[in-house]
Order: C-alpha cells, then structure tokens, then sequence
C-alpha cells in the first residue's frame, strides 16, 4: 500500500475511530473521575471475548452477544472498582494492570474456553476456522444501502465501516460532553480534584468512582467490539499492555478531560503510527524486520517519556486540569 | 509430604527473587514516591550484564554475579540523573513519573532486543549437579539462588535496622520535609537508594537467569506481575513487607501445584495464584501485611 492509496487512509482513519472510542472510555475514569487505569484493555479483551464466545459457541444472535459483552465489561469494572479502589492511586494503577495481564494469561492458556494463542478464529476446535461476524457484514451492507439512499453515492463496505465507527464516536462524545455539564459530572470532577471536600459535601465517593469504572468498562466494551469486527479474528496479543498505552497516549495528546480532544489525539497518534509503516530509509532499512518492530517500541516509549517531559496535559489540553496525584 | 518440602523450598528460592525485586519497587517508592514500571527491564539488564561476562567473556559465575550487581547499580545511577531528577525538576506530578517510567520501560527492553537479540540465553553452569537434602532435590542453579538471595535479604535487613544511612532512609521515606529539614542530605540519600535497588535488581537477574535456565529479553518484564502481587501484599513502601510478601506469594505459588490440594493446579495458572491471593488479601486488610493504615 503506498501513502497516496485511498483504501489505505480508510484503514488508518477506521482504526483512528476505534482508538477514540478506546479513548473515551479512559476518559471518563482517568479525565472525569481521575482514576489511574492501567488495565483498560482488559475492558476491551472481555467484551470481544464474551461477544464472540456467546455468537460462535452458543449462537446467540449478534446483537444480543454483543449487548452481552459490554454488560462483561461493566460486571468487571465493577469487580475491580469493589476490590481495588481503597488502594492509593499508583497502586490501583498496578493492580488494574496485573488484572489485564491476568484477563490476557486466561486468555492464552484456557484454550478450551477462547482458542487460546491461535484467538478466536480456533474457538470451534482446531479443524475448522470459525467467525462470529457474518450478521455484522449483513448490517454492513445495509448501512451500504442506507449510505446510497441518503447520498445517492455508492461506496465501499470499508468506507461503511468507517462510518459507522465515526458515527458512534461522535455519539459518544456527545453524551459525554452533556454529562460533564450536569451535575454528576460536576461531582466526579470534584472527587477527581479533592475526594475528601466531595465527601465532606455528603456526596458517596465510592458510588460516583464505580459509575465511572462502569460507564468507562461499556465504553471500552464498545471498542472492543469495533475491534473485533474490524478485524475479523482476533487473539491474546491484541491486548497486551501496549495497547493499554495506546488509549493513554490519546487521551493525552487529547488533553485530559477534554472530549472532543480525544477524536483528535486518536487521530493524531493514528497518522502517526501508520507513518512509521513508512520508515524504509537509511539508517532504517539496514535493520531487519524483527529489530524493526522493536524499534516501534523504543519510538512508542521515547514519544511518551517526551511527552511526559515537555507536555503532560497533551496538545490541548490545560495543564490544571492535570492535577491526577 | 517430601512433595510438600520440595515445593515450599522452591517456594523460598522463587520467592527470594520477588523479594528482592519487591524492595527495588518498594525503596523507590518509599523515598520519591515513584512507581517504576522499568525495574523489571533494570533486572532483565542485570542478567545481561552476567550474560556478557559469563557467556561472552567466558568469565565464571561469581564474577558475572558481581558485574551485574555494578552495572544495573551504575546504571540506576545514571537513570537518576538523566532520566528521573530532569523529570522531577519539572515537577512532574506521580502520575506524570509513572507513565515515563512504563516509557522508559519499553525503550530498555527494545533496545536490549536490538542489541542483545532475541535469542535465549542460558549461563554456563554444570546443570546436571543436583543436591539432595534431606529428600529435597536441589540443582546446582537454585542452590546458589537461595543463599545468595537469602544472604542479600539479611544484608538489606541489617542495612535498615543497624546502618545510620537506613535510619535515615527510613526517616526520608516517613516524612520527607521533615526528613530534609533535619539536615539529611536527601540528594545524597537518593543516589543511594537508587544503588541499592541497582544492586539488588542486578542480583535478581542473575538469579532469575540461573533459575529459569533459559531467558530472553522479556524475563524481566514477565517476574513484574508476582513482585508487584508481593509489593502490595507486604504493604505499600514497606522493605520488610516486600520481603515477606516476596517469600508469601512465592511459596503460594509453588503451593498451588500441590497434589494434596484440589490435585494440584497446572503450573501454568501460577501468575494467576499470585494475583488472587493479592485481591484476597486486599479484601481482608487493604493496607496490606505490613503496611499502614492509608494516609494520603
């Protein structure tokens, strides 16, 4: 693919969408509500999982497998929230991130349960492949079909995708955006800023941080089915503690709690990403492919050390509104 | 009940190793209040150290330990004041530290990928000695790991009790302006801090190495979840609890595979142990063993 190749930018600016989704469910635990999650894939990993599992094994008609996955993920906010969050912040972040890794090791070893290292495509047995997403292409063309009777144009099931992503996104955000301004998001700004003036105001401080865990794990959950029906197979690797990051480095090139920021941190970090695809001059090309992807480590880990340095609260964000400690 | 000896004595060995690992997460988080995401790649660097005396200078064992200790040591140091005190500077919130470190993180370990290789590494020891004691097997490899990470537990004990520099480490990690207005040279504390975690990093990756036989650049990142299980059980900032939740979370791992108990779980569920006896724990004191009551 070459960098003019239409079909390519699709690609880039479909995944751009699900980061933002990603992103704003870590939004609403880490800009609303100040809660340091470091296991967000996990969110992600459950809801793909559930939703798969329940369409390929027992049947179970797409819509309700997915509504089944995103309350999975709402179940497990709600577990961790009722176990962790008495801990201080930095070790709610190390317990969230050892739960995610454990979410990934279950994923990988219980390969009766999720196909193990082979992902979902091995979930019927090893002899035949097996997908969950034949009734999501079936709503893909009819979101084709919408597309053409509304703007008389013809286009792509990838471009159909796109939309559906970007659409969802925006909805998102906007119910975001109105609840922020509502009291609610009021108070879970004023837990994130001072728990104990919002406690010495009567207000119960565990309820409002396990709602946001909630809200923030359907969110997620959502991703993660965009995810996997994007994909049309998907495996353990998928949510290692990278792509944890990946939701962090847009929430913050967004500016913590800024909503319509997240859409453009996902999109900043998405172009990005898909330009290191482009790396192929010297000294760049004299690596091999492996030392490659590990060079994407070292860049992904260098931008954010910078970023941390020079500009924690993001692109566009306020540095005030950063006070997480 | 020999089955039970073996796997509380592997217990101890594996988890001396979290211990040590524990109180290089502990320390410098008791003294700055940083949660360094990268001691695990600080450990795989100490085994690499080893790696390069042991295996590509074909020094023995002992002085490939000793490297490691001085290298991740002057390694910390290093990291101190290229990487953490610039970000301290800047006033970097907790948050903001705990981030760059999960960067600096990844930067090590990629490039110990690009210059070290992928390739598994294994020490040169006599493998096929083993040790019977009282009808608990021992290999050459592990009896080494458990003296020295049993004489490294001591050290770092007597260091905090008896030593004045952990009289006063222990000062700073209680209040730091009060610590600072006393007239304790923090600065000077800190550089210290960081060379004990150094050295007990570079120790536990030479044990790790030896006891895990065969390692990649990923050994490190992989102990991270059962020292941080050990950490948190031992109560946060605590040395002597990492200490203790270090051996707890080690010998409940080991435990897990016991035959007598429900047939004994794969060994591949062991990580998993590890956190489930954390969340347990938490349920029932979320302070953790040895760790106070919360204060911020």
């Amino acid at each position: 693919m070459s960098l003019g190749s239409g079909q390519f930018w699709i690609f880039v600016f479909t995944v751009a969408g699900i980061y933002a989704m990603f992103g704003l469910g870590l939004q609403i635990q880490l800009g609303f509500a100040g809660l340091m999650n470091l296991g967000v894939v996990a969110f992600m990993a459950i809801a793909a999982y559930t939703m798969a599992i329940l369409v390929v094994r027992e049947s179970v008609p797409l819509w309700a497998a997915s509504l089944a996955g995103i309350g999975a993920a709402v179940v497990f906010g709600l577990g961790i929230g009722l176990t962790s969050l008495r801990l201080r912040a930095e070790f709610f972040a190390i317990t969230t991130f050892a739960l995610a890794e454990i979410v990934r090791y279950v994923a990988t070893n219980a390969a009766g349960l999720t196909g193990g290292t082979q992902g979902t495509v091995a979930l019927a047995g090893p002899t035949t492949a097996s997908f969950y997403n034949t009734q999501w292409l079936t709503f893909q063309a009819d979101v084709q079909g919408w597309i053409h009777d509304l703007t008389g144009a013809s286009v792509s099931n990838e471009v159909a995708m796109l939309v559906i992503v970007w659409v969802a996104v925006a909805a998102v955000t906007f119910i975001l955006q109105f609840a922020v301004h509502r009291p609610w998001g009021r108070v879970l700004r004023s837990i994130r800023e001072d728990e104990d003036v919002a406690a010495a105001l009567g207000k119960n401080v565990l309820s409002y941080k396990l709602q946001a865990l909630a809200l923030g794990g359907a969110v997620t959950g959502l991703a993660g089915l965009l995810y996997a029906f994007q994909f049309s197979f998907f495996g353990p690797l998928d949510f290692d503690p990278l792509t944890t990051l990946i939701a962090f480095m847009v929430v913050i090139l967004g500016g913590a709690a800024r909503n319509w920021g997240v859409a453009a941190g996902a999109i900043v970090y998405g172009v990005l990403y898909a330009a290191t695809r482009f790396l192929t001059f010297p000294p760049v090309s004299y690596l091999s492919s492996s030392d490659r992807a590990y060079l994407r480590l070292i860049v992904v880990g260098a931008v954010l050390i910078l970023l941390m340095a020079f500009r924690p609260q993001g692109l566009f964000g306020k540095r005030e509104e950063l006070a997480l400690d | 009940m020999t089955e039970f000896l073996q796997l509380v004595v592997d217990g101890l060995i594996t988890g001396s190793i979290f211990a040590l690992a524990g109180i290089g997460i502990s320390l410098p988080y008791a003294i700055l209040r940083i949660v360094n995401f990268a001691q695990g790649e600080y450990i795989t660097y100490g085994a690499y150290c080893a790696v390069l005396v042991n295996i590509v200078w074909r020094g023995n064992m002992a002085l490939a330990t000793v490297a490691a200790m001085g290298g991740v040591a002057a390694l910390s140091v290093l990291l101190e004041f290229g990487f953490w005190r610039p970000l301290r500077n800047r006033r970097a919130s907790h948050f903001t530290l705990l981030l760059a470190s999960f960067g600096l993180s990844l930067v090590m370990r990629g490039v110990l990928f690009v210059i070290g290789s992928s390739n598994p590494r294994t020490y040169r020891v006599n493998v096929f000695q083993v040790y019977d004691i009282g009808g608990v097997r021992l290999s050459q490899s592990e009896l080494i790991a458990v003296v020295l990470g049993f004489v490294a537990i001591t050290l770092v004990a007597l260091l905090f009790a008896k030593t004045h520099t952990g009289r006063t480490m222990r000062a700073l990690s209680d209040d730091h302006s009060l610590a600072a207005v006393a007239g304790v040279n923090t600065d000077r504390l800190i550089v210290i801090t960081w060379i004990v975690t150094g050295v007990l990093a570079g120790l536990a990756g030479v044990l790790q190495g030896l006891l895990q036989n065969s390692f990649d650049p990923n050994m490190g990142g992989n102990l991270l979840l059962p020292v941080f299980a050990a950490v948190i059980l031992g109560g946060v900032g605590s040395a002597y609890g990492a200490l203790a939740g270090g051996l707890l979370v080690g010998i409940a791992m080991q435990l897990s595979t016991w035959s007598v108990l429900w047939g004994g779980l794969s060994p591949i569920w062991q990580q998993v142990v590890a956190f489930v006896v954390l969340v347990l724990a938490l349920l029932i004191k979320p302070q953790g063993l040895l760790g106070q009551a919360r204060l911020a």
